[in-house]
C-alpha cells in the first residue's frame, strides 16, 4: 500500500509536470512559429531592416516585376495607396518608390503598416534596406505625407518567379491599443513589430 | 405531403442507385469550369472509387461473417486470433494504395500554387459582410454585395431561382485568361469560394494569399464565403461573370469611365427626391441589415434611426458618424466604402423617412466639402 | 470540508467502507469510483440532451430555405454551444465516466488511485457548464464564433461573454486533466497482480493512450484562450494583425490541441467496442498487439497532422504536402483496426443483442466516416471539400456513430454490472435501429450538399440545398426524439427488470464479469490474481 501510494506521488508528479511543460509549450509556440517564420518566410510577412553589406551587381539578365498594394485596416480613415502600381526591376539593384498617405480626418492620428509579400517563397528574397513599416507613423490633421521603401531583389530569388506582391495594411494605433499599453504585456509580439516590415 | 414522402422515398433508392434519377437533387461535385477544377474532380473521383471498392471488400466479409457465422444458425467459433503475414499485408496494401494516391494529388497542388505569369490581377478584400474587387492594373474598383430582397430571406415574398447567390455587381473575368487574385480581409477572415473555378482561398486581415484561375467558358459560376465571419456569414455570395475578351475590354472602359463620371455626379445638383429615391435603394443594401429596413434597428447592438437624435438633430453630427463610424462599435466608418453621392442620399434617406420628417437635403457636395474641411 | 461531515451522523460518515452515505452528501462528497462514473455518465447524458435541443434548433431553421424560427446572430450562437456542449460536455466525460466505472472493475483495483481528486475533477463540470451556459443570457449573447472561434473573430469581435467562455474552457480543461491523472495514476499504480500491461483489456489500453494525449493537449487548449484573454483584456497582439500578431497562428495553436482532440473522442470508443465484439462472436479478439500499436501510432500521428484542418489558409505548398501525406499515414493504422474487428467477426459465433448491433453500426459507420476523412485528407481537393457540409457530414459520421454509438454500446453492455438488472432488449434494438436510421438520415445527405457547394455555418441556403436539408432535419428530429427512449430504457432498466448473472453475456471475459451483479460498492478490496 505504501509502495502504491508513493509512485502515485510520482507519477503524479510527472503529469503535472508535463501539464506544465505543455501550457509552456502552448506560449513557446507564438516565439517558435515566429522564429520559423523569419527563417521560412512562410506566413508572408517580410523581414527587418536588411543589413546586408555588400551589395552584389545588379542581375540584367532577367526582370522582376513588383507590385504593390495597399489598404486600410477598420475604422481607419486615411488616404494610402502607393505612388505607383508596380515596377519591374532587376534582381540586385536597389529600388527606391514611395506611397502616400493622408489623414483625412480632424486630430493627429499614428498608424502603423503591416506588410505582407506574395508568394511567400519569395519572402526570404525581399531585402528592404528603408521603409515607413520599419516605423509608426504620425500625421497631423490634414497632414499628407510622401513615404520611403528602398528595397534589393535578391539575386538569388528561385527562377520560377517573376512577380513579386507587396502588400501593406496600416492600422490606427490608438484603436487598436484602446487598454493602456504595458511594454511587459505587449512584448512577445509588438516589440517585434517595430522591426518587422 | 404525399409528394414529399415520394421524394424521401426515392432519395432512399437514390442512395444506391447514384445520381442517376435525380435531376433535382445533385449528389456530386461540380467538374467546374477550369484546368485545376477538373484536376480535383478527377482526383475526388478517384479516391472515392478507391473508397468504394475497399468499403465492399470489407464490408463484404464483414456481412457474409454476420450471415454465416451466427450461433442462431449454430455456427462454432474458430480459435484463431493473429496472423503475422495477414497482418502484415493489410499495412502494407493501404499503404500502397496511398502512395498511389498521393503522386497525382501532389501534382495538382503544385499547379494550384503556381500564380506566375498572370495578365489579369484582382484584389479580393472580404468584409462584414460583402466582398471588394479592385482591378490593381486598371486602378478601378467596387463593392459586390447581396441583392437578395429582404423580404424573400424572410418569406414574405417568393424566392427566386438565384436566392442567396445573387449579388449587385459581379465580378466580370475575361474567359482564356490567366487571373491571379490576392486575397486580403479588412476585419475577420473570410473565405472566396467559387466551386466550378475550383478555388477556395482564406482572406486573413492583415496577409495577402494569392492563387489563381483560367475559366474556359463564359458563364455565370456562384459562390460563398466559406469561414464563419460572423452574423450575416451565409449572406455574402460571390458571383463570377466569365466573358469573352472582347465584352471583357469594353466592361473595363466603361468602369474607368463609370468611376471618372460617379466623380463628376458629385457636383450635379440634386433634388430631395432623388436623393431619397438612391437613399432608400443605397440604405436597402448597406444599412437595413443591422439598422432594418423600417429603421427600428436592433437595440443594444445596432440602434435605431427612426426618431433617433441622431438623425434628427445636428446635420454635421450625423455625417460624422456615417462617414467616420463610431469606436468601438459595429458602426463601420463608411466615408472610404461609399461614393460622395450614396452617403449624401443615405443621410438625406435617413433624416426623412421613417416619420424623421427634417425635411433636411444632404447634398454630395456637402459631404465632399465635409470631408475637405477636416483635411 | 471533513468538518462538516462530522458535524452529525458521525459514525455513519466515518464508516466509509461499508456501504454509500445517505442523501444529497453521498453524492456531493462521495470519492467511490462507481458513484462518480454514475455521475459522470448522468451529467453527460443531460449535456448530450442540451447539446442535442440546440442541434433540433439548428435543423429546425434548416428544414427550410429563408429564416423561420431563429435570427442569424442566434443561429451562430447555436452551432457554437452545439459543439462545445457536445464535445466538452457529453462525449468526454461520458469517456470519464466509463473509464471511472469500469477501469478498477478491469485492473482488479479497488478504486482509483486518487478519489478525492476524482471528486474534485467532476464537480468542476457542472460549474464549468452553468457558467458556459449561462453565456447564452448575457447580453450581446452566447460565444457566436463556432466551436473552433477563430480569432479575430472571437477576439476583437467577440461578443462580452467571451471572458466567461474563456473561463468555462479552463474549467473543463482542469477537470479534464485531473480526469487524465487520475486514470493514467490508477492504471500504472493499481494494477492486480499478474496484469502486465500487455494483458490489460483494450479499453484500459486506450484510455490510458488517451490520458496522455489529454495531458500533452489541454494545456496547449488552455493556452491558446489565455493568449485569447491577454488579447481581449490586457491589450497584447497575438492573434491582432494590427498589433503585429497573426490571425493564423491561432490556427496553428488551436489545431495542435484540435486534432488530438479527435482522436480522445474517438480512442475510448475503440477500446469498448474491441471489447464487445469479441464477446458477442465468442472469440478472441484478433491481433490484440496490432491493436495495441495501433493505438499509439494514431496518437502519435494525431501530433503532426494538425494542419490539414487549415489547407486553405495559404501555407506554402511544402507544408500542404507535409501535412497531407502526414493524414494519409493514419489511414493505415486506423484500416488495420477495422480489419481486427472484422477478422474478429469472421468465423465467429455471433448473436446480435444491442451492444453487438451498436458495434457493428460503429464499424461501418465509423469506417465511411473515416473513408470521407481519407477524402479530406487529399489537399487539393479539400480546397473544395473544406468549410462545407461535407466535412460537417465527415465529423459527424465519425463523431455520431463513433463516439456516441461507442458510448450506448458500452452502456448497454455494462447496464447489466451497473444496476444488477438486464434491460429491455426489444426497446434496446428499437433504440438501435431508431438511432441508425435517423443518424444515416440526417447525416448521409450532408455529404451530397457539400459536394454540391452549401459552405458550413450558415442559417440560410440557396433553393438547389432543400431537398436534402428537409431529409436531413427529419432524421435529426428521428434521431433526437429517440434518444429520450435510451433515457427510459435506462431508467426502467435501473428500477427493475430480470435479474442480472454476475456474467451476462456468455462470450465476455474480464475482471469485471467476476464480481457479482450490481456490483458491491467496494469491490477487489484483496487484488484477485491474474494468471
Amino acid at each position: 500500500m505504501t509502495t502504491a501510494k508513493r509512485s502515485n506521488t510520482k507519477v503524479v508528479g510527472w503529469c503535472i509536470a508535463g501539464v506544465f511543460g505543455m501550457f509552456a509549450f502552448g506560449f513557446a509556440l507564438v516565439p517558435l512559429y515566429n522564429v520559423f517564420c523569419d527563417i521560412t518566410g512562410i506566413n508572408g510577412k517580410t523581414g527587418g531592416r536588411y543589413e546586408g553589406t555588400t551589395t552584389a551587381e545588379a542581375d540584367m539578365s532577367r526582370t522582376v516585376k513588383v507590385q504593390f498594394i495597399a489598404q486600410n485596416g477598420p475604422h481607419m480613415p486615411w488616404t494610402f495607396r502607393p505612388a505607383q502600381t508596380s515596377i519591374t526591376v532587376h534582381p540586385g539593384e536597389s529600388t527606391h518608390v514611395t506611397f502616400v498617405a493622408q489623414n483625412n480626418t480632424g486630430r493627429g492620428m499614428t498608424a502603423q503598416a503591416v506588410p505582407s509579400l506574395a508568394p511567400s517563397e519569395g519572402v526570404l528574397f525581399f531585402h528592404k534596406t528603408e521603409c515607413f513599416c520599419f516605423n509608426q507613423q504620425t500625421l497631423a490633421a490634414g497632414e499628407s505625407i510622401d513615404m520611403p521603401l528602398v528595397f534589393i531583389v535578391d539575386r538569388d530569388l528561385p527562377e520560377e518567379i517573376h512577380t513579386l506582391t507587396l502588400s501593406y495594411t496600416l492600422y490606427d494605433q490608438e484603436r487598436m491599443g484602446e487598454e493602456p499599453k504595458d511594454a511587459k504585456q505587449v512584448s512577445t509580439t509588438t516589440t517585434k513589430m517595430t522591426n518587422n516590415g | 405531403m404525399r409528394k414529399k414522402a415520394l421524394r424521401v422515398g426515392s432519395l432512399m433508392a437514390g442512395l444506391t442507385l447514384s445520381q442517376l434519377a435525380l435531376a433535382d437533387w445533385e449528389v456530386n461535385m461540380t467538374p467546374g469550369v477550369t484546368g485545376v477544377s477538373r484536376d480535383i474532380f478527377g482526383l475526388h473521383m478517384t479516391i472515392f472509387w478507391i473508397c468504394v471498392a475497399i468499403g465492399i471488400v470489407v464490408f463484404g466479409v464483414m456481412f457474409w461473417s454476420i450471415f454465416a457465422h451466427r450461433k442462431s444458425r449454430g455456427y462454432k467459433p474458430a480459435n484463431f486470433h493473429e496472423h503475422t503475414w495477414v497482418e502484415i499485408l493489410w499495412t502494407i496494401i493501404p499503404l500502397a494504395i496511398l502512395v498511389v494516391m498521393a503522386i497525382p494529388a501532389t501534382i495538382t497542388l503544385l499547379d494550384m500554387y503556381n500564380t506566375d505569369e498572370s495578365e489579369v490581377d484582382i484584389k479580393v478584400t472580404g468584409y462584414q459582410w460583402k466582398w471588394r474587387y479592385d482591378f490593381i492594373n486598371e486602378e478601378f474598383g467596387y463593392f459586390s454585395t447581396l441583392s437578395t430582397p429582404r423580404d424573400e430571406i424572410y418569406n414574405r415574398a417568393e424566392k427566386n431561382e438565384n436566392y442567396l447567390l445573387e449579388v449587385d455587381k459581379p465580378l466580370v473575368l475575361p474567359v482564356g485568361r490567366k487571373v491571379r487574385f490576392l486575397m486580403t480581409a479588412n476585419d475577420v477572415i473570410h473565405s472566396w469560394w467559387v466551386p466550378a473555378l475550383g478555388v477556395k482561398k482564406d482572406a486573413i486581415p492583415g496577409f495577402i494569399n494569392e492563387t489563381w484561375t483560367r475559366i474556359d467558358e463564359p458563364g455565370i459560376y456562384r459562390g460563398q464565403c466559406t469561414e464563419l465571419c460572423g452574423k450575416d456569414h451565409g449572406f455574402m455570395p460571390i458571383v463570377v461573370k466569365a466573358v469573352p475578351q472582347d465584352e471583357y475590354d469594353e466592361w473595363v472602359a466603361e468602369q474607368v469611365a463609370m468611376a471618372e463620371k460617379e466623380r463628376e455626379l458629385t457636383s450635379k445638383d440634386w433634388t430631395l427626391e432623388e436623393l431619397m429615391a438612391r437613399g432608400e435603394k443605397a440604405y436597402d443594401t448597406t444599412c437595413a441589415a443591422c439598422h432594418q429596413q423600417d429603421g427600428s434597428g436592433s437595440p443594444p447592438a445596432f440602434p435605431a434611426l427612426k426618431g433617433s437624435a441622431v438623425a434628427t438633430g445636428p446635420v454635421d453630427h450625423h455625417m460624422d458618424i456615417v462617414v467616420h463610424g463610431v469606436s468601438g462599435t459595429a458602426m463601420q466608418a463608411f466615408g472610404k466604402q461609399l461614393s460622395e453621392v450614396d452617403l449624401a442620399a443615405i443621410i438625406t434617406y435617413e433624416r426623412n423617412a421613417w416619420g424623421n420628417d427634417t425635411g433636411e437635403m444632404v447634398t454630395p457636395k456637402q459631404i465632399l466639402d465635409y470631408k475637405n474641411a477636416q483635411q | 470540508m471533513s468538518a462538516v461531515i462530522d458535524t452529525h451522523d458521525h459514525s455513519h460518515d466515518q464508516d466509509h467502507h461499508h456501504g454509500p452515505a445517505k442523501g444529497f452528501k453521498r453524492w456531493l462528497l462521495t470519492t467511490n469510483h462507481k458513484d462518480i462514473g454514475t455521475m459522470y455518465l448522468i451529467f453527460s447524458f443531460t449535456m448530450f440532451l442540451l447539446g442535442g435541443t440546440m442541434a433540433m434548433v439548428i435543423r429546425a431553421e434548416l428544414f427550410q430555405p429563408g429564416l423561420q424560427i431563429v435570427e442569424p446572430a442566434f443561429f451562430n450562437q447555436m452551432t457554437t454551444m452545439h459543439g462545445l456542449i457536445m464535445v466538452f460536455g457529453a462525449v468526454m466525460p461520458a469517456f470519464v465516466g466509463l473509464a471511472n466505472w469500469m477501469i478498477p472493475l478491469m485492473i482488479g483495483a479497488p478504486d482509483m488511485a486518487l478519489p478525492r481528486m476524482n471528486n474534485w475533477s467532476f464537480w468542476i463540470l457542472p460549474a464549468a457548464f452553468a457558467l458556459l451556459v449561462s453565456t447564452l443570457f448575457m447580453s450581446g449573447g452566447a460565444p457566436n464564433f463556432g466551436w473552433t472561434f477563430y480569432a479575430p473573430l472571437s477576439t476583437t469581435y467577440g461578443p462580452p461573454s467571451t471572458t466567461f467562455f474563456i473561463f468555462a474552457i479552463h474549467m473543463m480543461g482542469i477537470s479534464s486533466i485531473m480526469g487524465a491523472i487520475n486514470v493514467i495514476a490508477t492504471i500504472l499504480n493499481l494494477r492486480a497482480p499478474g496484469m502486465t500491461l500487455m494483458k490489460m483489456p483494450l479499453f484500459v489500453w486506450t484510455w490510458l493512450i488517451t490520458a496522455f494525449l489529454l495531458i500533452a493537449v489541454m494545456p496547449v487548449l488552455a493556452g491558446v484562450v489565455t493568449m485569447m484573454l491577454m488579447d481581449i483584456n490586457f491589450g497584447t497582439s497575438f492573434f491582432n494583425a494590427a498589433g503585429g500578431g497573426d490571425p493564423v497562428l491561432f490556427q496553428h495553436v488551436f489545431w495542435f490541441f484540435g486534432h488530438p482532440e479527435v482522436y480522445i473522442m474517438i480512442l475510448p470508443a475503440f477500446g469498448a467496442v474491441s471489447e464487445i465484439i469479441p464477446a458477442f462472436s465468442r472469440k478472441r479478439l484478433f491481433g490484440y498487439a496490432s491493436m495495441v500499436y495501433a493505438v499509439g501510432a494514431i496518437a502519435l500521428l494525431s501530433f503532426v497532422v494538425w494542419a490539414h484542418h487549415m489547407f486553405t489558409v495559404g501555407m506554402p505548398v511544402a507544408g500542404e504536402i507535409f501535412f497531407m501525406y502526414c493524414t494519409m499515414l493514419i489511414a493505415v493504422p486506423t484500416g488495420v483496426k477495422v480489419f481486427n474487428w472484422v477478422a474478429t467477426m469472421f468465423r465467429g459465433s455471433m448473436t446480435f443483442e444491442a451492444p453487438m448491433l451498436f458495434s457493428i453500426a460503429f464499424v461501418i459507420l465509423f469506417t465511411i466516416g473515416g473513408f470521407s476523412g481519407l477524402m479530406l485528407a487529399i489537399a487539393p481537393a479539400d480546397f473544395q471539400y473544406h468549410d462545407t457540409y461535407f466535412v460537417v457530414a465527415h465529423f459527424h459520421y465519425v463523431l455520431v456513430p463513433g463516439a456516441i454509438f461507442g458510448i450506448f454500446a458500452s452502456a448497454y453492455y455494462w447496464l447489466p454490472k451497473w444496476t444488477g438488472n438486464m434491460y429491455d432488449e426489444t426497446l434496446a434494438k428499437t433504440h438501435f435501429w431508431m438511432s441508425f436510421i435517423g443518424m444515416n438520415l440526417a447525416f448521409f445527405p450532408m455529404h451530397f450538399l457539400g459536394l454540391a457547394g452549401m459552405p458550413r455555418r450558415i442559417p440560410d441556403y440557396a433553393l438547389q440545398f432543400a431537398d436534402f436539408n428537409m431529409v436531413s432535419s427529419i432524421g435529426a428530429f428521428m434521431f433526437g426524439s429517440t434518444q429520450l427512449l435510451f433515457l427510459f430504457i435506462v431508467v426502467k432498466c435501473a428500477r427493475g427488470g430480470e435479474k442480472a448473472a454476475a456474467k451476462p453475456w456468455d462470450g465476455a471475459e474480464g475482471l469485471e464479469w467476476t464480481v457479482p451483479s450490481p456490483a458491491p460498492y467496494h469491490t477487489f478490496s484483496t487484488p484477485p490474481e491474474v494468471k
